[in-house]
Order: structure tokens, then sequence, then C-alpha cells
């Protein structure tokens, strides 16, 4: 096996050193009745093999759909510069930093990682990240429980759905009271249902902007009603849109989360992803995950560590904030790179590009008589359509027709039955936006 | 170094986006616009390519040194892994295909990789059935602590307390505790293993699960595991396997022979997937036939015509504990990993990672303490006791291996071993590696007593010495502001 760089030889040596005569002698603390000798896979195949393999899985996955579903998950451009760094090995074949002298690669990267979500989101303090942005607002639940020590939780319906669904899997077990509400005509969040829950037993309200309808609003009434009541805000993100978009610090909330997929990741059929966590700074310590702090070594020179570490599994075990042991390092490396190449001025310009093609390609699908807006808020690169048909029936038709047209949204919300999700980003040409107006019109 | 925001220009730019092809501007309301632009750097191409290339160089990986980080089982990654994401039509796959109509016509090749790797996962392991969800190992134990709870509520029943040796990883007690329970905390026997006759007097009724490591944190092989998982069922509480020392018992063992009823695998442990400086990884969690029904959802499922789909009616399921179907990246090296390992590279794995551990241990037993002088599996610990007394711990040995190109062992774990080093080569090293480090081993030893200073001073030749981590704590900066 080429894996294994010892010979046959130098197993022997190895074994005689040790004064044994097989390497069966080491495994001799495992009753024998209770070994196994047969496996049933398959037999081990050369790289070639394996790569022609593995090919034609792939061959057998269609991705040349003219891509228009988003859902929180976004077909973005990614420079090539960003796996030219992250295929660097002595990033990605590196573990956490525990030995920080010889990982200042990753911790450094790490606190600039820390440093940009800060920026971008304009909150205090970010950690090394978390496994994807569903389970972030988990945490960020489980934080907010913590600090006001209140158990329920008011939820937006207009928060993914896809994530809504792993909040109460984990909450299953730890008795909290999970309201969901249900969103107003507008799209936007039901400011009279949200106040009369918020009462002195709410330990957050979790929000999502833009929302999974694609809606923007600014929540800062909200962040204030919730702050009244003693309760905290947790804010789910789309980090490409806070280019442009009024960001969760300027809306006063306490916790914003997020999905980093768009920020230089690709789509790899739902992860690896990057959840991002950033809050006040006062909350630092109710942190889950790693983080990593600035100081000096021996000489005054600054360098980098993991810090703030009594919060963690690994020294307080049960009394954790979290279980969480890894972050998604290298998806966070791929984040910073992203974000450096794209720069202050480009990520403006980026979101801008996707909010105008969105807002061409809902002009423009409205005009086609029989479809109607399902929410009169503004919108961010993505939005409903209600169709005077089943949606997915239509998204059925249109992928003949090489057009991946949106997500159908009846399968979330039932009386959704004929709304269609339609996302839109820098990647789409106005060529390829005008052929699926065109094929649409002509199905309905 | 600088930091890439020191490095900021006004006006560079690292990347063009296309001109804007269509006739509108986007609508936003001003009012829902932010005030300020995100102060991220303004940096060209270049820029950005040296500043990560050289912050790449100021790190170690598997692929640059010998990395016997005990616990984390750092082998060398295989390049066709990483390769194989990369390729048109798994890397660039939506997830959310499946959720069209007919979508999973879509996803044959990618579908087929989590069926089978779910499959292969249940063989090694002995379980009927895997998940792919979990995105970490920890958010396994979470997947599995949570099935735990679902089992006995179907049957009636809320027990309160999991059990947990004294040895066990931290991740253990705080996963169990986010699914809702107490942690009794069990001691080990003078032999390492867990106290039995402790064991019996704690468990009853009210254990919902005894979660171990096997073989356990300090590389030993409990041979009492059957007797243990014996009484666990007799208790009508359930046996969870932490997958973290799977490498040892690799096409040897199936867990599930022993008595376990979930199983969690570290794919970036135990099958060769890199461990990206701290992840992604990947905790698949396997369970027995009697726990089938609780697995998340959704699942995918073979059909008669050999197609795959996905499922989601399980009404007995603990629900959904990811967005999609896993780490899909992480998971397929891993699947990469088996088709080229095939099953009768699997024992090779644990028969090389055993021999590489103890002829090691062997080696450096003269000259560090060793608690538990006994034939070790794929990792041991040994402790710095010795050198303690004269005034060197086991962080200036971890510190001083730095200086001569290996990175340290792990280091005061497991908590029950004073001054601990716990060292796994893997069996992916050469004699020729092992040797030397063992010499290196000794001669830090020697220095004890020769020359200290330059141990409790190390690292010396990185270009930074030792980092006050206690600073960093007391006075917390966590992020550049401009």
């Amino acid at each position: 096996m080429p894996y294994i760089s010892n010979t046959d030889e130098e197993r022997a040596t190895m074994l005689a050193e040790l004064g044994l005569n097989s390497i069966e002698e080491l495994f001799k603390d495992i009753p024998s009745e209770l070994m196994s000798y047969s496996f049933n896979l398959p037999t081990g195949k050369s790289e070639l093999e394996v790569r022609h393999f593995v090919k034609g899985l792939a061959s057998k996955n269609v991705t040349d759909l003219i891509c228009f579903l988003g859902g929180g998950f976004y077909d973005h451009f990614v420079p090539a510069a960003v796996g030219a760094i992250t295929s660097r090995s002595e990033f990605y074949t590196a573990y956490t930093p525990y030995q920080a002298e010889v990982s200042q690669g990753i911790l450094q990267s790490i606190y600039e990682y820390q440093s940009a979500i800060s920026l971008l989101t304009e909150m205090d303090i970010t950690n090394a990240s978390l496994y994807d942005g569903g389970t972030a607002i988990c945490e960020a639940v489980m934080m907010a429980v913590r600090i006001t020590r209140r158990k329920k939780i008011i939820i937006d319906e207009a928060v993914s759905p896809i994530y809504r669904k792993i909040l109460h899997s984990y909450a299953a077990n730890l008795d909290f009271e999970s309201i969901d509400v249900p969103v107003g005509k507008d799209g936007r969040a039901d400011r009279k249902i949200i106040e009369s829950e918020l009462d002195n037993n709410a330990a957050c309200l979790v929000l999502q902007n833009p929302n999974f309808f694609g809606c923007i609003d600014d929540l800062t009434d909200l962040a204030d009603l919730a702050h009244k009541s003693g309760s905290l805000v947790i804010l789910s993100t789309y980090p490409i849109s806070l280019g442009v978009l009024k960001s969760p610090g300027e809306m006063n909330v306490d916790i914003a989360t997020g999905e980093g997929q768009s920020l230089g990741l690709g789509l790899c059929f739902g992860g690896p992803y990057l959840g991002l966590m950033t809050t006040r700074s006062k909350y630092v310590r109710q942190m889950p995950g790693r983080i990593v702090g600035e100081t000096v070594d021996k000489n005054g020179s600054r360098g980098f560590v993991l810090t703030l570490q009594t919060r963690e599994q690994h020294i307080r075990r049960e009394k954790a904030t979290s279980n969480i042991c890894s972050n998604e390092a290298l998806c966070a490396l791929a984040a910073l790179v992203y974000l450096t190449l794209v720069g202050k001025h480009g990520l403006r310009e980026l979101a801008e590009l996707c909010s105008a093609k969105a807002s061409y390609a809902r002009e423009r699908l409205l005009k086609i008589p029989v479809i109607k807006q399902k929410f009169e808020s503004p919108i961010f690169n993505e939005f409903v359509l209600e169709l005077p048909i089943d949606a997915e029936d239509v998204v059925s038709k249109l992928m003949n027709k090489k057009i991946m047209a949106g997500l159908p949204l009846g399968h979330y919300y039932k009386n959704m039955k004929n709304c269609m999700l339609v996302a839109l980003s820098e990647k789409r040409t106005k060529k390829e936006i005008d052929f699926f107006v065109e094929s649409l019109g002509e199905i309905l | 170094m600088k930091l890439v925001f020191e490095k900021s220009i006004s006006g560079k730019r690292g990347v063009r986006f296309p001109e804007c092809d269509v006739p509108c501007a986007g609508n936003i309301p001003d009012k829902l616009k932010r005030k300020n632009y995100a102060e991220l750097p303004e940096v060209s191409e270049l820029d950005t390519m040296r500043h990560f290339t050289r912050l790449s160089l100021h790190n170690m990986g598997v692929d640059t040194n010998f990395y016997p980080l005990g616990s984390c089982t750092m082998k060398y990654n295989p390049k066709i892994c990483e390769e194989a994401v990369l390729y048109k039509g798994l890397g660039d796959l939506h997830p959310l295909i499946p959720q069209l109509p007919d979508g999973n016509k879509f996803t044959q090749g990618a579908l087929q990789v989590l069926y089978e790797t779910s499959q292969f996962l249940s063989e090694i392991t002995g379980m009927a059935e895997f998940t792919m969800q979990p995105l970490a190992g920890a958010h396994g134990e979470l997947t599995g602590t949570m099935m735990i709870a679902a089992y006995h509520a179907s049957r009636g029943q809320k027990r309160k307390k999991i059990i947990i040796p004294d040895s066990a990883h931290g991740t253990n007690p705080a996963s169990a505790a986010i699914a809702g329970y107490e942690v009794v905390s069990v001691p080990s026997n003078a032999d390492g293993v867990m106290d039995i006759d402790e064991f019996e007097k704690i468990l009853d009724k009210e254990t919902a699960a005894v979660m171990l490591t096997c073989p356990n944190t300090l590389g030993l092989f409990n041979p009492q595991i059957k007797k243990i998982a014996d009484k666990t069922h007799e208790a009508g509480s359930l046996m969870y396997y932490d997958g973290a020392n799977l490498n040892a018992i690799l096409g040897k063992l199936k867990p599930g022979d022993v008595g376990f009823d979930i199983v969690h695998v570290n794919l970036h442990k135990t099958f060769g997937t890199p461990h990206g400086g701290g992840g992604p990884g990947s905790g698949p969690v396997g369970v027995k036939k009697n726990l089938v029904d609780f697995l998340p959802i959704s699942r995918v499922v073979k059909k008669s015509d050999k197609t795959y789909a996905l499922k989601y009616n399980y009404p007995s399921s603990i629900g959904y504990i990811a967005p999609f179907y896993g780490n899909f990246g992480v998971i397929l090296k891993a699947y990469v990993y088996i088709l080229l390992v095939g099953k009768e590279g699997l024992a090779r794995i644990a028969e090389n990672s055993v021999l590489n551990a103890n002829y090691i241990m062997k080696k450096l037993k003269s000259y560090y303490h060793l608690p538990y002088a006994h034939t070790c599996m794929h990792e041991f610990v040994i402790s710095a006791v010795k050198q303690k007394k004269n005034g060197v711990r086991a962080i200036d040995i971890a510190k001083r291996l730095l200086d001569f190109g290996f990175h340290a062992p792990t280091i005061y774990f497991p908590l029950i071993v004073d001054e601990a080093i716990m060292i796994e080569p893997t069996e992916t090293e050469s004699k020729q590696t092992l040797d030397k480090f063992i010499d290196i081993m000794i001669k830090i030893a020697k220095e004890v007593d020769e020359n200290q200073e330059i141990i409790k001073t190390a690292p010396h030749n990185l270009g930074i010495s030792r980092l006050d981590e206690v600073k960093a704590a007391r006075e917390p900066k966590l992020r550049w502001a401009k």
C-alpha cells in the first residue's frame, strides 16, 4: 500500500526491537473472539483507476444548468487566488494551532478573519468560525439562553426553514420554548406579534436579513423592542449583502451569525461551509468556539495564540460554552483571502452588481402578466414570484431547458405551493436572464 | 508579520468584476444601506498571494513535518483525494438540487458517494446504518446523544445521566450536556482503563448510555470491554463509541461486535482527510438496527432500480442536525481514500500505526516515565514527571521539539496523567522519521541534566520565541481596528 512507507524488512527490525515475532502479538489485548477477519469491502485500487471511477461519478451530476437557485447558498464567482492559497498544504495538513510558535500562519489568518468579519458586520468580536450558518444560529440561541437565563426563543418564520429545523432538533432536549412567528404580508417581520411575544421570559429574538424570501429590512426597531424586554437579538446575515446593506452592528443586534459559503467557497453539495458568529465585547466570554488573540513573544514581537480557552470543552468539559472542538479554519482562510481580494470597494461593487441583476430580472419577470410579486418589500439579490401554477411544474419544465429556475417553496411553506424563490449572482448575464424570462413566458 | 490590513493602500484592487450588463441599478432604499464601507483591505492580487504564501511558511503541516499529535491521527493525506473535490460535477453542485422536482436524478453521482461511504463505514464498524450529516466529531457526539435521548423516550423513559471515564475527550461530557444529560465520571484503574467496580456502582436505571473511546486516550485497549457492554445492556442502557481512536483497530475489530450501539467516526482522523488547520472535519454516526429509526433526516436510499434518492419521511427521527448531507467535500475525500486503501489495506493501517507507536514507546521508556507500561495501541502517553523534578515541564519539552523540526505531541492530556505527553505517530511515517524523532527526544531528556535553560527558553529557531498566552487571555486583543 503506497501510504505506508515501511518495508517488510523495516517492520521485522522494529518487531525484533520489541522482542516480538509477529504484528499480531501487538493486538493481544483484544480478545480473539472479538476480532474480525472479513470485511465486505472492495479491494484497493490504483490512483489511476480511482480517478477514472470518481470522474465517472462526477459526470453523473448535472452542473451545467443556468443557476437561479439560492435559498441561502449562492453561485458566486471564486477568484483563482483563493484556491491557490487554500491548496497550500502548510495550511490544509495542519491541525488546530495548539503549538502557536509553529502555527503562526493559521493563527494570524484566523485573527485577520476575525477582524474582517467584525468589520463587515460592524460588530465587536468574531470567533474563529463554527460549522455552518445553521448550527451557528443554534449556538447563538444557546448563548442567549446562558446570558439571559431565560428559555423562550422567538423566531421569525422568514429565518431560513432549513436552519429553523436544525434549531428545533437542538432545542428538543433542552426544554426551550420556541415560538415561530409568521411573516407579515409585505414579507417583513411582523412587529405586532413579535412585540406581544417579547416578554420577560424571552431569551432571544431570531431574525434574518435579507430574509429567506430575499426581503430586506431595517430591524433596529425590533432590536430596541427586544432589549426593552431584556432579551437579545440574533441576526442571521448573508455576508455579500453587507457590501451595501445596513450592518448588524448598525441595527444594534447582540449576536450576528451567517453562512460564509458565499465568501469564496464552492457550493460542494452542502459543505464544507463556514459558520460566522460575531457579538458584542461584553458577551465574548459566553461565546462558543475557538478565538485567536494577539500577544507577544519573549522578545516582545507580535504573535498570535488561541485564547480565552477557559470557555471551551477541553478545559470546562460539561460546563463549556459549547461542545464544539474544531472550527472551519480552512474555510475561514478561504473567506479571508476572498474578502482581501475583493476589498473595501470591490465588495460594495459586487453587492450592487447582484442587486442590479436581481432588480432587472424581477422587473422583467413581473412583466409576464400571470406572474405576481409575492412580497412588496425591497430585495437584495433574491425574490419570490407567485405563479399561476404549481412552482414545481415550472421548475421541472425549465430544467429541460437547462435552467434551474429557483426553489419551489411549497416544500417549506404549505401555503406557498405556487411560489418560487429566484436568486441572482454576479455570474448571471443579461443574456441568461433574458433567456430565463422568455422560457418562463413560453411555458405559462 | 504585518497584518493584511496594515498593508492596505487606498485604491488597490485584487479582483475585477464584469461591467454591469443590465440596464437597471439596484433599487435598495438609502435607509436600508450601510453608512460606511466595510474597512476591508485594499491590496493587489500579488500582495494577497505574497501575504498568504508567507503566512503559510510560518506553519507546520503533515506535508512539511512529523506531526505526532496524540489523539488527532495526523496521517498523510493522499493528494488524489484533494483533486477529486475539484472535479466538475462535485465541487460545484448546489445542495438544493435534490429538493427540486426529479432533483435526485441530477445528483446521482453525489448521492452514490454518500450512500456507498455510509455502507463502507457500516461494514468497517459493524453498524446497521450511518448518517453522514454530522459536521465534525463533536457534532457526531451530539447527534449520537440526541439519538440516545430519542431511543429512551420511545420506550417511555427519560434517563438522566451518561457515564464517561475520566480519561475521555472533553467533547464527550460537553456533547452529553448539550443533549440535556448529566455527566457522571468514572475513574480509571491502575492499569489505565475504566475501573469496572466503580463503573458497576454507578451504572443504574438512570443511565442512558456509556460513552467510551476504545482504545482509550492512553492508547490502551480495555480487555474487559465486552463485559462492560453486557452490563450496560443489562441495565437497559446504550454503548456509545467515540471513534477518535478507530485507526488502531481498523480492519481488526468492529465496534459493533463488541456491543457498541452507536459509533461516530472522524473522517479527518481515520480516513485520511486533511485537518485543515482545525477544520473542516466530518463526524458520521452509525447505529445498530434498534436505533435506525432515530437517525437524522434526510437519508440516502438505494432503490430497486439501482438509482439513489433522498428520503425525508421518518417520524421517529431526531430531525435535522445539519443543513444538508454533511460536509460533502470531506466525505468525498474519505470515500476516495477507502477506494484506494481497500479491504486489505485497512488492517495494514492499524498494524503499522500500532507497530510505530510501540516502537517509539520502547525506545523512550528508559528516558521518560511511562505511567502505564503495557503494549499500546496506536498511541501512548509518557509523562515528564521525572523532568519536572528537575524543573522542566511537558510544555518545555514540546517547545524544544519544535526547534528540531517536529510538531509537538499532545500535552497535558489525558488529564489523569501528570505532565502528559501523548504521542501518535500514525501508520504513514517511516522508521527513518521515527528514529530521528526518538533521537531528538533522547537528546532533550539529556539536555534536562546538561543544559536545562535551552529547553526552558525554547523554541529558538523559528523566528518567534515562546508566546505569552497569559497576556493574551488577560488583555484580550481579538481583532484589528483602524
